[in-house]
């Protein structure tokens, strides 16, 4: 039953099998994001690992690790150009944590390890936290934790369903607590520190140029972006489109702003008509250049330190690194640019030769059925509309022509995949179109008659230059059916069943997808978006309005549910009620002698043991040999004699300490 | 006894108040409950009360790992990381109770301890009962106040396993075993569970034979009054253990279940010829050195076969040989002069 001793392994060779598969499950989705090389590195070394334990060899000398561990560093260095930030950093961990096998000596580096993979785990989140991933999740946890108990059972491994049935039942325990903390742990509007500059896939519509190929995910921050008061009554949901960066220079995967207009100092042309909406906005520090406004801010009423570009987006002179209140005055009413100056118009229609052959091609031929332009923005949207399209935030990753594989064989995109490709068509077929960036609607606080505009409103959207209404804004996305703007995905599903041309088969399919998408969506807003502002609107539907009493809420709910736990727990440790009265006599019986310092041995029959007291005590021959006879025929020879019970309760009290 | 905790200064206990407040603490609380440890025959049944439970420094590290997971999910509004980091903190709080489980509501008894010699290791087994309908697993005993080495045991549903504590006896009689722990850290290794008791267990120890070399004195008391009534070929002598070859009539059939070999009778032919092994006649001045010797002699004449007698001062074993009758003179041996 000695733990058996380790010559250079703390673990059992089963058990540090166990734990290399794990570390395996819990590095897997890390590998295809990082260098090759370091994939091969890792996968190398847990394998030579189990090896060394099977062969018995002997572990690395301290130089090699040394000098392995130095060129982790250099080649983490040699191809992120830092040590630091999410992805080098990620990179570094996986390194040091596969180097960290050569040395398992002792309880403490096998500990290491494991916190190592705990760890390991949340760092899977910053590059999706999509429905499954908490499948994952929990995959992962009962695996770890499985691991952990094994390492903490000495000598023969539990058997694997033992260990997997410990980890499981540890991790169903703790769900009940993840959930109270979850909901009432007091959350704190984030960042703390800061995000490294690579932090999160990407913020959509808020960097300075588009990809919608090499972005396969969305964060969906519930950081505010900015906070809205309007003076009078808030305009329609449908033109609440606060207008960013806008994008005119396509290179066949990217669009770009321009240097050319970043110097471009004059005016867009725009005939404003209506009463202004007049509001102002709380904009939290982005650290950009961009004030957001609705379309179509008032050019003579601008904030200081600030001008309006060509495309009729506000740009400050420096990065806004402090919260700043802004007063606006905008015209939903407006046609912006009446007449297109030539070289606009030549830029805005065009396209790398050669790329996106296949859109190209589709436009064209919607230009030979003889359509005009806005007849050909109508067919476009026609096409998102009812052909399968997609909304999903984890799009699959587009190559060279982007467009193409988009509109022709993924169909899976969120608003960059959408405007991007609507862009595409449209200048493919001669009209200029342009991609802008900005935030799309708002949510209303129910406290302070204000409204908030998250990161997570981030949206992307087209406009098309039409002849006699100038710039004309267009939403590809919210041609989507479960769309952001108009109706939710479930409504979308209902409206859409009597959808004609779909077989029984496809349509299932769609509906299960738009089913999936629902629920995706319900992920997101609830469990991904659930943050400062939400808990406390969610919380204070049963009153709880402050961070205090979040607190006093939480702690009395840990403590319910670890005293239910811990009575579960415990209720497995108790051993079952006697009910056997011969029994229960035996042992008060047994209880007594204890006190004269007479004790059952575990080898010692009760008629056994009954001789060896009396031959050392012979006071105690007569209540001891009734009481024997009495348990032996009660509980052996099944006898039901009430009287002989009472004799044998009889003689248990005679039994006198000696 | 276990190792007694080594008396410390009043001022180096001070400075380690300041240096270790945990560990002061800890170990001030320990001394507090171990004095209230008091010594029963057993059974103890280990009752909800007297389960002791703090983190280990792995409890702590795992700690401080949720608290950077946690503050990298603050960090970037990660709903997912919460969720993990939630998790985990549930689990540390769900662990606690396990740990606890996995402990209480055992039955502690003592053993079977076998005779040693001075000098040597005493083993103490510990029986450990499971009356609960679930297993225990990696239960580890160890002397208060000593963590190193601690043999881990599982104890199947309803059934019992044994531990053994070792206790170095440097001196012959009755080595008594200390206060003792059971403890656990299963399932996760994040807690340390723990409960004192000390169950009435002693181990006897013999006298450190002396070397060998010095030959019985033959003169010293042979032919003595006890072996003059004894004479013939089948007097009864004494029991031994079973060696092959032995004749199967002589085999102590009676005993047999009892005993783990089976017993042989043995018949003194040569008591006759018993060797007197007499106190007063060994030529060394010192107490335990004679009692040593006197260990070494009877240990030859068990070997060679021949009846002896052990003649100590206020006790007289007559002549005889055997596993029994060692025993018996051993005994006296080890005792000698004590209570």
């Amino acid at each position: 039953m000695l733990p058996r001793p380790a010559l250079t392994d703390y673990l059992p060779h089963r058990t540090l099998l166990r734990l290399l598969a794990v570390l395996l499950l819990v590095i897997a989705p890390h590998l295809w994001r990082l260098p090759w090389w370091e994939g091969v590195a890792v996968v190398s070394l847990v394998l030579w690992r189990g090896l060394a334990s099977s062969r018995q060899w002997g572990l690395p000398p301290r130089t090699l690790k040394l000098v392995l561990a130095i060129a982790a560093f250099i080649g983490v260095y040699s191809v992120f150009g830092r040590v630091t930030g999410q992805n080098a950093g990620i990179a570094l961990l996986v390194l040091m944590l596969a180097l960290k096998l050569t040395e398992m000596r002792s309880r403490r580096d096998v500990m290491v390890v494991v916190f190592l993979m705990y760890f390991l785990l949340a760092t899977h989140f910053l590059y999706s936290q999509e429905m499954w991933t908490i499948l994952y999740l929990f995959m992962s946890v009962i695996a770890i934790t499985s691991v952990l108990v094994d390492v903490h059972h000495p000598g023969e491994p539990l058997p694997l369903r033992t260990s997997l049935r410990l980890g499981g039942r540890l991790i169903l325990h703790s769900l009940p607590l993840m959930v109270l903390f979850f909901v009432l742990f007091p959350r704190i509007p984030g960042p703390i520190w800061g995000l490294p500059a690579d932090a999160g896939p990407t913020r959509s519509g808020l960097s300075d140029s588009m990809t919608p190929g090499d972005i396969s995910s969305l964060i969906l921050s519930s950081e505010i972006a900015f906070r809205v008061r309007f003076e009078g009554a808030p305009p329609a949901k449908k033109l609440l489109y606060w207008r960013g960066p806008v994008f005119r220079e396509f290179n066949g995967r990217s669009w770009n702003q321009s240097t050319q207009d970043l110097l471009d100092r004059t005016w867009p042309v725009a005939e404003l008509s209506g009463e202004p909406t007049r509001y102002e906005i709380t904009l939290e520090p982005m650290r950009n250049r961009w004030l957001f406004a609705l379309d179509l801010p008032d050019p003579r009423q601008l904030p200081a330190q600030s001008r309006i570009d060509r495309m009729a987006t506000v740009i400050v002179e420096a990065p806004t690194i402090e919260r700043r209140l802004i007063r606006w005055a905008s015209f939903t009413s407006y046609v912006l640019e009446p007449e297109l100056r030539p070289r606009d118009r030549e830029r805005d229609t065009r396209l790398p030769p050669g790329s996106n052959p296949r859109a190209v091609a589709l436009a064209q031929s919607w230009r030979t059925q003889g359509l005009g332009d806005a007849q050909v923005v109508d067919a476009a949207l026609t096409m998102f509309r009812e052909q399968p399209f997609f909304y999903t935030l984890e799009p699959p990753r587009l190559g060279t022509h982007s467009a193409d594989e988009f509109i022709f064989d993924t169909r899976r995109g969120f608003c960059e995949h959408y405007s991007s490709a609507f862009a595409v068509l449209m200048r493919a077929a001669g009209v200029p179109t342009r991609v802008v960036t900005g935030y799309q609607g708002m949510e209303a606080n129910a406290y302070g008659g204000y409204y908030l505009v998250r990161q997570s409103d981030a949206h992307a959207w087209n406009e098309v230059w039409l002849e006699g209404r100038g710039w004309v804004r267009v939403d590809p996305t919210s041609m989507i059916p479960p769309s952001r703007i108009e109706s939710s995905a479930l409504e979308a599903m209902a409206g859409n069943e009597a959808r004609e041309g779909l077989g029984g088969l496809e349509r299932a399919k769609y509906l299960l997808e738009a089913r999936w998408d629902w629920a995706n969506a319900r992920w997101n807003e609830w469990v991904l978006g659930y943050g400062p502002e939400m808990q406390k609107e969610f919380l204070s539907h049963f009153g709880i309005e402050r961070q205090r009493q979040m607190l006093l809420v939480l702690t009395a709910g840990i403590t319910v549910a670890l005293l239910l736990v811990g009575w579960v727990a415990i209720r497995r440790a108790i051993p079952p009620r006697i009910t056997e009265r011969a029994l229960l006599l035996w042992r008060a019986a047994a209880r007594r002698l204890a006190k004269s310092g007479y004790v059952q041995r575990p080898d010692e029959g009760p008629r056994d043991f009954v001789e060896r007291v009396v031959e050392r005590e012979p006071a105690l021959f007569e209540p001891l040999h009734t009481a024997l006879d009495a348990y032996l025929r009660l509980r052996y020879a099944g006898e039901q004699n009430t009287a002989l019970e009472g004799e044998f309760a009889a003689a248990v009290k005679r039994i006198r300490r000696v | 006894m276990a190792t007694p905790p080594p008396a410390r200064s009043a001022p180096s206990r001070m400075i380690r108040s300041v240096l270790h407040p945990l560990r002061w603490a800890q170990e001030r609380i320990d001394a507090w409950v171990l004095r209230r440890v008091r010594q029963v025959p057993g059974p103890i049944e280990i009752a909800r009360n007297r389960v002791y439970i703090v983190p280990t420094r792995f409890g702590w590290g795992f700690a401080v790992t949720i608290m950077v997971m946690l503050a990298g999910a603050m960090n970037y509004s990660n709903s997912m990381a919460f969720a993990l980091a939630f998790l985990l903190m549930g689990l540390g709080l769900v662990c606690m109770h396990h740990t606890h489980a996995n402990l209480v509501h055992v039955l502690l008894r003592a053993g079977r301890t076998r005779p040693i010699y001075a000098g040597e290791i005493a083993h103490f087994e510990v029986l450990i009962d499971n009356a609960a309908s679930h297993p225990r697993y990696a239960l580890a005993a160890g002397w208060a106040r000593e963590t190193n080495g601690e043999p881990a045991c599982d104890v199947p549903p309803q059934g019992f396993s044994s531990v053994t504590l070792a206790s170095p006896a440097p001196r012959r009689g009755w080595h008594q075993a200390g206060i003792f722990s059971i403890s656990t850290e299963f399932p996760l290794g994040l807690f340390h569970a723990w409960t004192w008791a000390q169950l009435d267990m002693r181990c006897l120890v013999f006298p450190l034979p002396a070397k060998p070399g010095m030959p019985p004195p033959l003169s010293a008391g042979s032919g003595g009054t006890a072996g003059a009534g004894r004479s013939g070929q089948d007097e009864f002598a004494g029991l031994r253990s079973y060696q092959r070859g032995d004749a199967l009539r002589s085999i102590h059939w009676k005993s047999l279940p009892k005993s783990i070999s089976p017993m042989v009778k043995q018949f003194s032919e040569t008591v006759e010829q018993a060797l007197w092994l007499n106190w007063d006649a060994v030529p060394l001045a010192d107490v335990e050195a004679r009692l040593s010797q006197l260990v070494r002699w009877i240990l030859d004449a068990e070997a060679e076969g021949r009846a002896y007698g052990l003649r100590l001062p206020g006790t007289d074993i007559p002549p005889g040989h055997g596993e029994t009758h060692r025993f018996e003179c051993l005994k006296a041996l080890a005792l000698f002069g004590q209570r």
